[in-house]
């Protein structure tokens, strides 16, 4: 039962949020691409410039953070309002009657699937924003495809995408407990499960922000 | 057999249970009434292990609840049934997996046992062909049958059953109430209902016992009720001119 669960969950927390990923990454990619090459419209710069400061963009902030925060939003209130609901219906005082943890049975696999699915929802949003900015600057004639392709390689440092999933873990973590505990502690009706959701969604935006800070100061400071 | 001896529970200041002394015999339907307040959603929740108790004890078949360790915790919990108000049934799963879901967690039958106790259970409260629907899809009444099919799917020795017939009509509450009736006969249940529903009390009241202020005022039986002039009694289950009627037609009927 708890695999069958963890699977149901990765299909509820991790695939429902492939398309918004995509879509999002793609455009916000493409847009970076097109602010970069504006800012960046000099000609003693070369254009594999514009596929540099893309590329950290996407990689560094953009995919682990900025998709977190808006996974904080679809999850985290899907989360809470799940758990409230099953809070205030007594389903959760049914799972606790038959014996049943149902902090471990309905939180544990939700923090699972998050951690092991959200870096690879970031992994397909590095890739698209990246494809995005390529589709942008080939479309809108400012980098060429080879200059592109050279800035992505030129300087390319792999322990920043290592750096960006380690992060995406974490997020993860925070965003699912932050949002379980809103959700599983709900007491009232209707109104409390909504007040609960909107709660997650800000503590959990709230403290991936912070996260996302102490993290880069103390990873990447030194 | 459910024994429940100077039963004590109290929130902070508010004492809600002032000792309740009751004893819930195999094979009847055990009814609590009382006021909203009196305290019969929290003597359940004792009686379920929701609630820890703060003073006295409860005995299921002799066994003391708060003398046992995790293990005999958890393998009494597996022969608790429960029926919620609201069903409580888990909306992301069809009628036929909720009504699998206490099998698959605990039992070590095989596949096809499950299947076949499930089409029991499911036939035992008539709701053959429902097994694929969501409870969303299904009626309160139904919905209420659900519930009492995954109450009992693990055979279980004790039956609670937390106001059964609010939100339905008469005639399913009827319905509702026959079943638990039946369902503790034949399969010898201790079976406990919370209940406001005086139709209930009347139908189905083997044993009841009235709650006020967290005491037990009164208890006997359904034909009991009838001629007692306890004011307990009178001032909560008389007070419409219908209840007025039947009581003194009863009476008339005794002498």
């Amino acid at each position: 039962m708890y695999r069958k669960s963890f699977a149901k969950e990765i299909d509820y927390l991790g695939y429902d949020s492939v398309a918004i990923v995509a879509i999002i990454s793609l455009f916000v990619g493409a847009v970076v691409t097109i602010q970069t090459a504006l800012n960046l419209d000099n000609p003693v710069i070369p254009a594999y410039y514009i596929a540099i400061a893309t590329r950290e963009s996407i990689i560094l902030e953009f995919s682990p953070t900025m998709i977190s925060l808006i996974l904080a939003g679809k999850v985290g209130s899907n989360i809470a309002s799940t758990l409230g609901t099953m809070r205030v219906t007594e389903q959760i005082e049914a799972l606790e009657v038959m014996g049943i943890n149902s902090a471990a049975y309905l939180i544990l696999p939700k923090i699972i699937a998050s951690m092991l699915f959200n870096p690879i929802l970031i992994l397909l949003s590095m890739f698209l924003g990246i494809l995005g900015g390529y589709i942008a600057g080939d479309l809108s004639g400012m980098i060429t495809p080879p200059d592109y392709i050279l800035g992505l390689q030129l300087g390319f440092k792999p322990y920043y995408v290592v750096y960006s999933l380690s992060k995406t873990v974490v997020f993860a973590f925070l965003i699912t407990s932050i949002s379980a505990y809103y959700g599983y502690t709900v007491k009232g009706g209707a109104v409390e499960v909504g007040a609960a959701s909107t709660k997650a969604v800000v503590i959990s935006s709230v403290a991936v922000i912070v996260a996302n800070y102490v993290i880069t100061q103390l990873v990447l400071s030194n | 057999m459910i024994e429940v001896k100077g039963l004590q529970k109290s929130f902070e200041s508010n004492h809600v249970l002032k000792g309740v002394d009751v004893c819930f015999e195999k094979g009847k339907t055990n009814l609590i009434i009382g006021r909203s307040g009196s305290g019969k959603t929290v003597f359940l929740k004792c009686l379920l292990g929701l609630h820890e108790i703060d003073g006295g004890s409860i005995l299921y078949d002799g066994r003391d609840s708060r003398l046992m360790d995790k293990k005999e915790q958890g393998e009494l919990r597996q022969e608790l049934g429960m029926v919620f108000q609201g069903g409580a049934l888990f909306d992301s799963m069809t009628v036929r997996e909720n009504v699998l879901f206490p099998l698959q967690m605990f039992s070590d039958m095989s596949n096809s046992e499950i299947n076949d106790r499930v089409d029991f259970c499911l036939s035992r409260v008539n709701l053959e062909g429902v097994g694929e629907r969501f409870p969303a899809e299904i009626s309160g009444g139904m919905k209420k049958r659900v519930s009492i099919a995954r109450s009992i799917v693990l055979n279980p020795k004790y039956l609670f059953c937390d106001e059964p017939n609010s939100g339905l009509d008469p005639m399913t509450a009827v319905v509702i109430d026959n079943l638990i009736r039946e369902i503790t006969e034949e399969f010898n249940i201790t079976t406990v209902i919370n209940t406001h529903d005086m139709n209930s009390v009347m139908e189905i009241g083997d044993h009841i016992v009235l709650l006020k202020e967290g005491i037990k005022v009164w208890e006997g039986n359904r034909f009991e009720i009838l001629q007692t002039e306890d004011p307990n009694i009178t001032d909560f289950v008389f007070t419409s001119e219908l209840f007025k009627t039947i009581k003194g037609v009863a009476r008339s009927k005794t002498k």
